[in-house]
């Protein structure tokens, strides 16, 4: 504990350097209520060391006993002689993922704050609840699809580049002041709670999986989490987009 | 205030601890391996929950206002110097200190080291974690720049995201396998608690200061720079180290 606390002021150190470096430097006032910074940054400290433990011993181990539970000859359906694995066999895998994927955005707060946003530009085109029933099921199936990929051990390339092209396309067709929104959209559903539990999970498969090998295998599944709520934000929005012209023709 | 954020933490975990326990009751529906005491389980939850709870309540009351006056007093002042110098050490010392990033970086080192590249000992895999956070966060910076530069000069976003994926995918093709995961996955995890609420300030700051920009336009998009650039870094840094 006293070990990673160390390790911890060693990581916040760079950030503190900077806004009071560039304080006293650049723009070189007084700083208001000093005090209350200083506190703010000492429960920094702290805060981050607490939760390193917390991950070691918490969400890790269940990211990996999942993994491992789920991929058990036991618990797979029964093979007949001579039979192999067929990766529908793992199906449980998947539904785990697209659970987790979708119940841990659907809540993150984050989320929250941006769709409403989101919805606030739109002038009532978008809906923030359906904005992040949007994001939540391309997260839930960006997570899905990596274990099927970690399952079947076909190489992430061709997922990253599907998903890329589908990307564009989608923005060629989007309207046009969703598309920033759609970006970061893809980056806010990686929560710090949600993150070392689908690392674990795909570390854990790939590992559990005879014939995968977890360096090659086990990551990718963060990767494709946050590519595929783009996509599923901008086709709610030319959804809506569309809705919305359906309604009011040539006005 | 603390109550709040441990209510605001506490429905972040919830839905995952539901999830999990579900499938561990009903479908395995096994004990715990006896490695794992349940007793230390839910102390490690517990844990994740307050530190969880007082790392963003501290960031809040210290970071958060500190860097967010000091973003707009920057773009006020419109000097280029500074904003740029600015702007990378901004993405470089929040990445730093991203907890998302220091569990991925641990992760990978360990599945690492496990092929025997490190050598196990835990020094070499200390290094090996600690180097790719380098990596990862002089990513951040340049991206962050990089997208300052963007609202400066009004480029359109999406074609230089375009451009990035397209870097992205050329890199893959010459980069060693091993690193290929964790570089698409490092991407991702850049852009979490710390980052995303200084950087979007930063642009927001800066999208409203300049005439001609729209902050709910302009303002957004560095977070998406942030999750591209991570990726070519940590691709270039396989292809140097391995």
């Amino acid at each position: 504990m006293l070990a990673t606390l160390g390790a911890t002021i060693v990581d916040v150190l760079p950030i503190i350097a900077v806004v009071f470096g560039f304080q006293f430097l650049v723009i070189r006032k007084r700083i208001e209520r000093l005090g209350r910074i200083l506190a703010g940054f000492a429960m920094v400290v702290v805060g981050l060391a607490v939760f390193l433990v917390g991950l070691d011993m918490a969400l890790f181990p269940i990211g990996e006993l999942m993994a491992f539970q789920l991929v058990a000859a036991d618990f797979l359906p029964a093979l007949g002689p001579g039979e192999t694995r067929h990766w529908s066999d793992f199906y449980w895998v998947y539904l785990f993922a697209f659970a987790i994927g979708a119940s841990a955005t659907i809540a993150e707060p984050a989320l929250i704050a941006v769709s409403m946003k989101a919805a606030q530009i739109s002038g009532g085109t978008l809906d923030a609840f359906w904005l992040r029933v949007a994001v939540a099921l391309g997260m839930a199936f960006g997570i899905a699809l990596g274990t099927w990929r970690i399952v079947t051990g076909l190489p992430l390339f061709w997922f990253v580049l599907g998903a890329y092209v589908l990307v564009i396309v989608q923005t060629s067709l989007a309207p046009r002041n969703i598309i920033p929104l759609a970006y970061d959209s893809g980056g806010v559903t990686t929560s710090t709670i949600t993150v070392p539990i689908i690392a674990a999970l795909g570390v854990g498969l790939a590992s559990a999986i005879p014939g995968r090998d977890p360096l090659l295998d086990g990551f990718g599944m963060i990767a494709l989490a946050c590519l595929f709520p783009i996509i599923t934000v901008m086709g709610y929005a030319q959804l809506a987009d569309y809705r919305q012209r359906r309604r009011s023709p040539r006005s | 205030m603390l109550v709040l954020q441990l209510g605001s933490s506490l429905r972040d975990l919830l839905p995952v601890v539901l999830v999990v326990a579900f499938f561990q009751l009903v479908v395995v529906g096994r004990p715990l391996p006896e490695a794992l005491a349940p007793g230390q389980l839910l102390l490690g939850v517990v844990l994740v929950l307050l530190g969880l709870t007082l790392f963003i309540r501290g960031l809040e009351v210290g970071l958060f206002p500190l860097g967010e006056t000091l973003a707009r007093e920057l773009a006020e002042r419109g000097h280029a110097f500074w904003l740029f110098a600015f702007a990378f050490l901004l993405g470089f010392g929040t990445t730093i200190a991203e907890p998302a990033l220091i569990a991925v970086a641990s992760k990978a080192a360990v599945v690492v080291a496990e092929t025997g590249m490190l050598g196990d000992a835990a020094a070499a895999m200390e290094q090996f974690a600690l180097q790719l956070r380098i990596v990862v966060a002089f990513s951040v910076g340049t991206a962050v720049m990089l997208g300052v530069w963007r609202i400066l000069t009004g480029w359109p976003l999406h074609l230089m995201i375009i451009a990035g994926y397209v870097v992205v995918l050329l890199l893959t093709l010459v980069a060693p396998p091993t690193i290929v995961g964790i570089a698409y996955d490092s991407g991702g995890v850049t852009t979490s608690t710390i980052t995303v609420p200084l950087v979007t300030a930063l642009g927001i700051g800066l999208a409203t200061c300049i005439r001609g920009r729209n902050p709910l336009l302009d303002g957004f998009g560095l977070i998406a720079f942030a999750s591209v650039m991570p990726i070519i870094f940590v691709l270039v840094f396989g292809i140097l180290a391995f």
